[in-house]
């Protein structure tokens, strides 16, 4: 898979709509950012829709929503109503992003990278 | 591509995966156009051999003037890479680059909502596309810094020249990148947080 490039190279449209039951995600940023970390509370069960599953294995270390949808192969308004799912039923934890929309990141944060990355 | 069950989905394994006392991420993304080294410059930073995600989007309002291949087709999917550096073992820092074709950035909700700032990767053989992206992250109120990508064909062009050319704000960080080099990239990001904290305010007292 190319990165730079869009166009139908992705499950087709029907197939998402079969997965998530036809049901869309979010329509601005919501409860899940795209560096919200998941983590699982459970193991799946034979019950689970397979999708559902395959996330709950996914994250039983943390894992961002965009790697979810990137290990999945599923766009991310998809990968957002199943988790919204998985988070109802209290089958995964999602620790939120640092940083609220439209608000400035603090200096202990920014502090925090910075001493990171001189260790990179 | 199809989704083929729970058992055919690989995740991450050994080093790639993060502790679980990782409680925060945060996010930067890198804008430039098609083949400026966006891809390179994640590649260069990541711990991880960089992923990609996707986003289903719809083309109302997209401007598309010729949708070759997709009649009948409503929506588009685009795909971004993206790496993860992790900061500590409570912090992991996520990089994104965005797709190849600009008119697809600002409408993935989500994708700059939230993020620490931007770095510009700029191309000095094809300025105009970063007038537009500046633009753009201007508009949106995201910070960021222009960064310079090194190509050996590229006319070599004094970052002062850039700088009115491009005409940035006196107080915009603009740096020479060489996106193959981890240093060289690491110290862009590194630029891009310095100039965010002096951005950001002091702590409240108390």
């Amino acid at each position: 898979m190319t990165a730079e490039q869009g166009g139908w190279d992705g499950p087709e449209p029907d197939r998402l709509y079969v997965i998530t039951r036809g049901r869309s995600g979010p329509s601005g940023p919501g409860v899940f950012d795209l560096v919200t970390l998941i983590v699982s509370l459970d193991e799946p069960t034979p019950a689970h829709q397979p999708e559902h599953a395959a996330i709950l294995r996914l994250c039983r270390s943390p894992l961002s929503v965009a790697e979810v949808s990137a290990y999945l192969e599923l766009p991310v308004s998809v990968v957002t109503v199943l988790l919204a799912d998985l988070l109802d039923d209290g089958l995964i934890e999602a620790r939120s992003a640092a940083v609220p929309a439209a608000e400035l990141p603090d200096r202990a944060l920014l502090e925090a990278v910075i001493h990171g990355l001189q260790r990179l | 591509m199809d989704f083929n069950g729970s058992d055919t989905v690989v995740g991450p394994t050994g080093a790639d995966l993060l502790p679980d006392t990782v409680t925060t991420a945060v996010k930067v993304v890198v804008v430039g156009g098609f083949g400026v080294g966006k891809t390179t410059l994640v590649s260069a930073v990541s711990e991880i051999r960089p992923l990609t995600t996707e986003e289903t989007m719809t083309q109302a309002g997209v401007g598309v003037d010729d949708p070759t291949g997709v009649e009948q087709k409503t929506s588009t999917t685009v795909a971004m890479d993206f790496g993860r550096i992790s900061i500590s073992d409570r912090l992991v820092l996520y990089v994104f680059g965005t797709p190849g074709q600009e008119r697809f950035w600002f409408l993935w909700n989500g994708l700059f909502e939230g993020a620490l700032g931007a770095v510009v990767l700029v191309d000095t053989r094809r300025l105009e596309v970063s007038f537009e992206v500046i633009g753009r992250l201007e508009e949106r109120g995201v910070p960021f810094v222009v960064a310079v990508n090194g190509f050996p064909e590229a006319p070599s062009v004094p970052l002062d020249e850039l700088r009115s050319a491009l005409d940035l704000p006196p107080e915009v960080p603009i740096v020479a990148c060489d996106a193959r080099s981890r240093e060289s990239s690491r110290d862009t990001l590194m630029t891009l947080m310095h100039y965010l904290y002096e951005l950001a305010a002091p702590p409240a007292t108390g």
